[in-house]
């Protein structure tokens, strides 16, 4: 764990107005007003944070991986990306990345997409999907509303003849990223707790998120 | 916070194997995969053919699909992009899952022999033939937004509308349109993580057949691709053909190809039993 960064003058610990330590493996969800900015932050380093957004206020709105990489010709997250729903508004713009490498194609670690990818030994292994299932639960939502999301801290080059493979992490210890909500977002966040791939350096660890009030 | 880390070993032991799935993943292709299926596209056995549906220049269309029937999409006249959606008949939360799909297959890029999983880590198609091998999983379709940037001043249709349509009249909502596979849409990634259109190796006449691993719902747009680059919004027909495929082979390319399709192919057969 780091000691606190500061990216605008403003921007402490002691004036964040939540601040949460989301735990090894877990879930979390928490409601991001538009104007606000949330940190997301790889307390340890090589930690997947997989992301999904929805519309406060219509949970039918929410993050599509395909209108956003689209709507930035790229495939891959960084600083002003814009987070783009699936009704093609703009849900909230990344404002800040100190990694500098995000995934929005390779989706979350299920227990079933395990059994693919690396044997049926590994079904019975705790999995992002069954934290969204968990969390969105809680929201009144369920399976089917659990789409590709964003892998916050997570490599996955694709080359031009389209091979693609997860590779170890570039993030270090106290990395975030922040994003400012351009209308109010649920945040659903799944602490990944995959161990058969290189997405958290076969170690998960604890995240910490932060949020604060717009400036003005 | 408190946290206990792994031990080193583990550690290792999971890059180990880890390293070893990617190893075949990455090396297996393209040696075990066939090239591009022929042109011009072989008739079809007309006894086999269920319904044949011609989809005018931005349309929408849906059909049931049965396990063991497929379709053939031709392009016809050629220069289309089919967006292409589906969910499993009985479970309708059990759909098309396209991140899965290029993540197990260790490829974004889909072709002859390679199959497309749903979200519970089954195989929903076999891709049987395919002559294009060009088909966009990352960008998505067209949206009203997108069409008026591209083509302003212009009446269109677009994938997005069409999608709602689509799930509209089968009592879905957009809550249940999946991320869409793009078919005939050259679509490659450069080493910044930009998108290009590679241009069509050949456009006219193309075509790929889909194999029902399940019972389905499947949805179409046929609308032009986001990066297609013609100026004009001239969207060609397409035809789709449902039909009885031959028998799955004990041998069959897309069961066998590869590792992972096996298991996707032993969870089909978990969900049957
Ligand atoms: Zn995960």
């Amino acid at each position: 764990m780091t000691d606190f960064i500061k990216t605008s003058a403003s921007r402490s610990l002691e004036n964040a107005v939540q601040d949460h330590f989301i735990a090894a493996e877990a879930p979390w969800s928490g409601i991001v007003r538009k104007g606000q900015t949330i940190r997301i932050e790889d307390s340890y380093g090589q930690q997947a944070i997989d992301t999904l957004f929805y519309r406060a206020d219509d949970f039918a709105e929410r993050y599509s991986n395909q209108d956003t990489m689209r709507a930035q010709g790229g495939a891959y997250i960084g600083t002003g990306t814009k987070i783009i729903s699936n009704e093609g508004n703009v849900m909230l713009v990344m404002t800040a990345d100190s990694c500098g490498r995000h995934d929005t194609s390779a989706g979350a670690c299920s227990c079933e997409s395990n059994t693919v990818r690396f044997g049926h030994g590994t079904k019975y292994l705790h999995a992002c999907r069954d934290n969204f299932v968990l969390e969105v639960t809680k929201h009144g939502m369920s399976k089917r509303d659990i789409v590709p999301n964003i892998n916050f801290f997570m490599n996955v080059p694709i080359k031009p003849n389209g091979e693609m493979t997860i590779v170890d992490g570039i993030s270090a210890p106290g990395d975030y990223v922040e994003l400012v909500a351009e209308m109010d977002v649920l945040c659903v966040i799944s602490n990944c707790p995959q161990i058969n791939n290189p997405c958290n350096g076969f170690d998960p660890t604890p995240v910490r998120v932060l949020i604060w009030d717009g400036e003005d | 916070m408190m946290h206990v880390r792994r031990s080193p070993e583990e550690i290792a032991a999971n890059r180990q194997r880890y390293e070893e799935h990617q190893k075949k993943g990455l090396e297996f292709a393209p040696t075990a995969l066939p090239a591009p299926s022929p042109l011009p596209a072989p008739a079809l056995d007309a006894a086999a053919i269920i319904h044949q549906e011609t989809v005018p220049g931005g349309w929408y269309w849906s059909t049931a699909l049965k396990r063991g029937e497929a379709l053939r999409i031709d392009q016809g006249e050629g220069g289309s992009t089919v967006a292409l959606v589906a969910w499993n008949a009985t479970d309708t939360s059990e759909r098309l899952n396209l991140v899965d799909t290029v993540k197990v297959q260790w490829t974004t890029a889909l072709g002859k022999g390679r199959v497309i999983f749903s979200d519970m880590g089954r195989v929903m198609f076999s891709l049987i033939e395919d002559s294009s091998g060009a088909h966009d999983c990352l960008m998505g379709g067209s949206t009203a937004a997108s069409n008026a940037a591209r083509y302003p001043g212009v009446k269109t249709r677009n994938t997005r509308d069409n999608l709602v349509l689509v799930a509209g009249k089968l009592g879905l909502t957009r809550r249940d349109i999946p991320a869409i596979l793009n078919l005939f849409a050259p679509v490659r990634v450069d080493d910044d993580g930009g998108f290009h259109w590679r241009g069509k190796l050949s456009n006219s006449g193309d075509y790929a057949e889909l194999r029902a691993e399940m019972d389905m719902i499947v949805g179409f747009s046929n609308c032009p691709h986001p990066l297609d680059p013609d100026p004009v919004y001239a969207p060609k027909p397409v035809i789709v053909t449902r039909f009885r495929a031959p028998a799955l082979a004990v041998d069959d390319l897309s069961r066998t190809a590869t590792a992972e399709a096996l298991r996707g192919f032993e969870n089909n057969v978990s969900m049957l039993a």
